[in-house]
């Protein structure tokens, strides 16, 4: 021990505040516990890959709606083909005088011939089967039930001196199972990611829980030398927000990578309605944010876990 | 500070009990002056560490009121606490050091917690290691360290930030009889050049001859006896010199 005089104070605790990060000074702080970094990244990686599936739903079910809710299919049901092809002019003609009609094109016989090839084989070409006509309408606007009826009341008045009958289907009708099932997929990706989001929640309260059992005696005596509680939190925020950091990067790589992947599968279908469903621009920026958040979450669990451990100390 | 108060501490009636055992503190009634320095004895068992973690704001008691600074420690919100531990100064029996810390970081831990400049900081704390002689050890780690050489730590983080009051519990309790003495010279040092009021707890009754003008607070059985009637308020003419730890004169 030395003889010197005791050395001079160097500070005034009344003049000062407490800092509000010591973390550092505490170095290392109290890590999480070993596989949670590789749990948070395969939790990211599984919301990744469910936020990419229902945007692309979302995509293909609004694609195949903006293309569709604007579109009727006009069918033309006469057995004869030669009465089949007048009253199909007929009805050509009385809808192209419709206001809310942009475009009509009358489906050539050899197209739909095509179309019902593979359900029928040679016999969609034969006389012994009769197809119906169809006449494709564009409309200027999704069209209501009454325009709907509107428009099948000028069939019927063209058609009724040919002794024919047409049937007008809106296209956006005959799809509605598709999308109902297309929605219940986007609330399934939105259900799990919900459901990842509370098991990454979980994953950190439990780590943050343990790693405050193990540092215990670190924060008492951070307490008993004036130690605030947000001093030692921020201790353990540091560990959160790195290992949460880490695993969030490697999960967004893993599920960039599946999404990729699965990208490259569906594409290779070259399914006009599949082609719809691709990623655009704000649905990458929100797919880049999933790790934000999910750091965000793993803070916010962090605080409110070490906030209440704290509660039970004096 | 013109507002301090004449008492530092003042304990009334206060009862210390831990889950549903009997208590190991019972009827605790005495009033501590600013700058006096006070031996806490008993037997071991007989409630000292209790005491001293009701002083240091560990524990709340059972009963009874405690008043530190001039303020109700027992209504005291606990996010206020940190303000009044960081006017404490606290050697433990046992150290309790930051095993992954330097020697250099743990005493600087105090001044960093209250938020003093990090260049203050350098200054001060090496100072302070070189006045314990602990200035070759600054980035030793405490597992490397000594008993005596980890005492000095603590201590040096007890006092760093000028404690108002320093709190020691058996602090010569792992050292030899010589650096005991020089660590009992270091408290009276505090005492009188920075006017900390001390408090040292310990069953060593050889000890208390060594500072003359020591009060003594003696526990029996979770009851404190004063048998110079120094604790009373106002104090007795004759209790700050001549004290006699053990009845039998000096």
């Amino acid at each position: 021990m030395s003889e010197t005089p005791f050395p001079e104070a160097s500070s005034q605790n009344d003049d000062l505040k407490p800092a509000k990060d010591i973390s550092a000074g505490l170095a290392p702080p109290a890590r999480l516990s070993g596989p949670i970094p590789w749990v948070i990244a395969i939790l990211i990686a599984l919301v990744v890959i469910a936020a990419a599936g229902g945007l692309s739903l979302r995509n293909l079910a609004q694609n195949a709606r903006a293309d569709l809710a604007d579109a009727v299919t006009v069918q033309i049901i006469e057995a004869d083909a030669d009465a089949r092809s007048v009253q199909a002019q007929a009805a050509t003609a009385a809808l192209g005088d419709h206001p809310l009609v942009t475009s009509v094109r009358l489906v050539p016989e050899n197209e739909l011939q095509e179309l019902l090839e593979p359900w029928l084989g040679g016999g969609a070409a034969s006389d012994n089967v009769p197809i119906p006509a169809l006449i494709d309408v564009e409309l200027s606007r999704r069209a209501s039930g009454d325009e709907l009826a509107q428009l099948q009341s000028v069939l019927d008045a063209a058609l009724e001196p040919l002794d024919g009958r047409a049937r007008v289907d809106a296209q956006s009708q005959w799809l509605r199972p598709v999308y109902d099932a297309l929605a219940a997929l986007q609330y399934l990706a939105l259900a799990l990611i919900i459901l990842v989001s509370l098991a990454t929640a979980a994953a950190v309260w439990l780590a943050s829980r343990n790693a405050f059992v193990n540092h215990r005696e670190t924060v008492e005596i951070v307490h008993l030398l004036g130690g605030t509680d947000t001093q030692v939190t921020r201790m353990f925020e540091r560990a959160v927000i790195r290992e949460a950091a880490f695993g969030a990067i490697i999960g967004l790589v893993i599920g960039l990578a599946a999404v990729w992947l699965l990208g490259q599968q569906f594409s290779s279908l070259d399914s006009g309605m599949v082609g719809g469903g691709g990623l655009g621009p704000v649905d990458w920026a929100i797919i880049a944010a999933i790790p934000v958040a999910g750091i965000c979450l793993a803070l916010l669990t962090g605080r409110i876990t070490i906030g209440y451990a704290l509660r039970s100390m004096l | 500070m013109s507002d301090r108060p004449s008492e530092i501490v003042k304990f009334d009636n206060v009862g210390l009990r831990y889950g549903t055992d009997a208590e190991v503190l019972s009827d605790m009634s005495f009033t501590l002056f600013p700058g006096s320095f006070y031996f806490l004895t008993g037997a071991s068992g007989a409630g000292k560490t209790s005491l001293l973690k009701l002083l240091y704001l560990s524990q709340r008691p059972s009963r009874g009121s405690i008043r530190m600074f001039g303020k109700d420690m027992i209504t005291l919100p606990r996010g206020r606490l940190p303000d009044f531990r960081r006017r404490l100064g606290v050697v433990f029996q046992d150290f309790r050091l930051v095993q992954h810390l330097s020697a250099f970081d743990n005493v600087a831990l105090p001044l960093r917690l209250a938020g003093t400049d990090e260049a203050k900081v350098q200054r001060s704390v090496s100072d302070m290691l070189e006045w314990v002689g602990l200035s070759h050890r600054m980035q030793a780690i405490p597992e490397t360290m000594s008993g005596g050489e980890q005492q000095r730590v603590a201590i040096a983080r007890a006092v760093i930030a000028r404690p108002q009051i320093l709190i020691a519990d058996e602090p010569t309790g792992n050292v030899d009889p010589e650096m005991a003495l020089k660590l009992l010279r270091l408290f009276e040092a505090l005492n009188h050049r920075v006017g900390t009021t001390v408090i040292v707890a310990t069953h060593d009754v050889h000890l208390l001859k060594k500072v003359p003008e020591s009060l003594i607070m003696r526990l029996n059985k979770g009851r404190l006896s004063d048998p110079t009637g120094a604790l009373r308020y106002p104090p007795a003419p004759k209790s700050r010199a001549g004290v006699d730890p053990v009845g039998g004169g000096k």
